[in-house]
């Protein structure tokens, strides 16, 4: 209340050079993180144009619409290992996405409990598991029990590169949910999983969304783990399968075995081989697969952006 | 505005000041005179080791308005939260003493929480309606209870929401989102929300401390139209709203050990003018808290 307990005036002199010095800086720093933000951008830009460039000669349609030809006959595609992504795909999803989803919620749920925390734990050391690693325990798992490589073991190993990056987003974007909204659901009497299957889950539905399209994209781009799992098979051919599966009258449950059961080809797996080998032909499509895997991953993420940037204006209105 | 619930109060011409209540009866006569909807006896909540609440006995009579009032932490929010049980999602929480409603004590074992979630609704701090339209807000809570057929459902919709009296503002956009609206209306769609499922008593844990005053007035001219069916327990640190709107109210103190405590429990006329704590009255006078 008194005036003699407020401190006295501070005097503070500033100078023309000290003004001057510190527009300097902050130009140089400026300057400075602009440059490299600029330069952080090269990396993406160059890879694309470069793989637009020499990709390019190789798109035409019969690229998507037809199986691979032997070396010296022209045309052909790479449909098979097209299809053999979005199999790979699928699978790896179909695996790793219910489980990893549930175990995000019981994690985010309960992150104090011994299990939450073993979760956690083992998510992280699973995410640093080096692919080719979980393509030999794919190997060891289904390729020696059942004898023959598969499209099914390609996907299992996919499905746990896939694990990690399922729980841990689907956990984070749980965790952002407000506290309000479950106590909101659950003051009206509903059970903790009714509150999580119809509240939590709807809220954090987006960033869950954009979680599990992050790991199909960084799925449908591995390699390693395919090598001893799926292994590549320039002759497959999923409309053939199903069709041939028709023709037999076979039940839709053992078409789906027929798919799976045999090896398959993915991009990236085919993008190895190809640029492996020493004709200038092969070189060429491997660029044209490299655009083609690039595209499917691009429009991925660009459609589950959109989708998530629409359905977030809705639920704002 | 705000139907006057009190009179003027005149204490030596005895006016009624409470609804048909004479001034100088005593809270004791009072309540010896009306229903108890709920009943609260030596309740004390433990977080840990750390006592919350000290041994809090509190009446709550029916169709009332009953509002806790007390300077922040001194557990006023936790005392409400005893009363629906809410308390128990908090973990390593434990609570003492008996929460009787209409005469049964639900925290008995047995005693099906959900039940009791339903008879006794709750209003937060803060408008948390769903991420889902309007519509589906209000249906949330009857098709928890099974109930399907969309008549039946737009009807108990139409019902809450007039109730809530927010009906003729969301008629024509009840599938919008109820994140569009406005806080106070957000506010007001809860308290729809919550009459859906047909409580008998409704918890509001300071319902208006995030609403502009014009908001604030509407949600307190609403539990007046409110109070005429349901049991009202409001948690406030707006003394004036607690004033203006209840029939009672209690007044909570952090004891030096900071547990919370109830330090007196009056008619509301009677507490913001004869209060009969030193505390109670240097409090609503304003002079600390």
């Amino acid at each position: 209340m008194t005036t003699s307990t407020m401190p006295a005036k501070r005097q503070i002199v500033f100078s023309e050079a000290r003004f001057a010095r510190r527009r300097i800086v902050n130009l140089i720093m400026l300057g400075l993180t602009g440059a490299m933000a600029l330069l952080a951008l090269v990396p993406l830009i160059w890879i694309t144009t470069y793989v637009i460039l020499r990709g390019g000669s190789s798109i035409n349609v019969s690229f998507f619409t037809q199986a691979p030809r032997p070396l010296g006959v022209a045309g052909g595609g790479v449909l098979h290992a097209i299809q053999g992504t979005f199999i790979l795909t699928a699978l790896a999803g179909v695996f790793a996405i219910p489980p990893g989803v549930l175990a995000a919620v019981y994690a985010a749920r309960n992150p104090n409990t011994p299990l939450g925390i073993a979760v956690r734990f083992s998510t992280d050391v699973l995410s640093g598991v080096p692919s080719i690693v979980v393509g030999l325990f794919g190997y060891a798992l289904i390729v020696k029990t059942q004898g023959h490589y598969s499209a099914l073991a390609g996907g299992l190993a996919l499905a746990i590169l896939m694990l990690p990056i399922v729980v841990r987003t689907t956990e984070e974007m749980i965790k952002l949910v407000p506290h309000t909204l479950r106590e909101g659901s659950l003051a009206l009497g509903a059970a903790e999983w009714k509150t999580t299957l119809r509240v939590v889950l709807p809220a954090a539905m987006n960033g869950i969304i954009t979680g599990l399209m992050l790991g199909l994209a960084r799925a449908s781009g591995e390699t390693a783990p395919l090598l001893f799992t799926a292994l590549g098979n320039e002759r497959y051919d999923a409309f053939r399968i199903i069709k041939s599966g028709i023709q037999t009258g076979q039940n839709p449950l053992s078409i789906l075995n027929m798919l799976v059961e045999q090896p398959i080809d993915s991009l990236p797996l085919t993008l190895w081989k190809y640029a492996q080998q020493p004709y200038p032909e092969r070189i060429n499509q491997a660029w044209g697969v490299a655009l083609v895997l690039m595209a499917i991953v691009l429009l991925t993420n660009v459609s589950a952006k959109l989708w998530v940037t629409r359905r977030a204006g809705q639920l704002k209105g | 505005m705000v139907k006057q619930l009190y009179g003027e109060l005149d204490v030596e011409n005895n006016k009624p000041a409470i609804k048909g209540l004479a001034v100088k009866e005593t809270v004791e006569e009072v309540l010896a005179s009306l229903e108890m909807k709920m009943e609260m006896s030596d309740v004390s909540v433990f977080y840990g080791n750390f006592r919350a609440l000290a041994g809090v006995s509190l009446k709550i009579p029916t169709q009332r308005i009953t509002a806790i009032i007390g300077p922040s932490g001194c557990g006023k929010s936790t005392l409400l939260r005893s009363f629906n049980r809410m308390n128990d999602l908090t973990p390593n929480i434990r609570t003492e003493g008996d929460v009787l409603l209409d005469s049964r004590n639900i925290y008995a074992p047995g005693i099906d929480v959900v039940d009791v979630r339903r008879r006794i609704g709750m209003v937060f701090q803060r408008p948390n309606p769903f991420p889902k339209s309007i519509y589906d807000n209000v249906a949330y809570g009857p098709r928890l209870y099974g109930i399907r057929r969309h008549s039946e459902l737009d009807e108990i919709v139409e019902g809450s929401l007039r109730q809530a009296a927010l009906w003729e503002e969301v008629k024509d956009k009840l599938h919008h989102s109820g994140l569009a609206l406005s806080g106070g209306q957000q506010q007001r769609l809860c308290i729809a929300r919550a009459l859906a499922v047909e409580p008998e008593v409704i918890l509001m844990d300071e319902p208006a401390s995030a609403l502009d005053p014009v908001a604030t007035l509407r949600i307190e001219e609403l539990m007046h139209n409110l109070v005429e069916q349901y049991t009202i327990v409001i948690v406030t640190h707006n003394m004036q709203q607690a004033a203006r709107v209840s029939d009672f109210t209690g007044m909570m103190m952090m004891r030096d050990d900071r547990a919370g405590e109830l330090i007196e429990f009056d008619r509301t006329d009677l507490i913001f003018t004869r209060p009969e704590d030193k505390r109670t009255e240097d409090y609503v006078t304003g002079r600390f808290g």
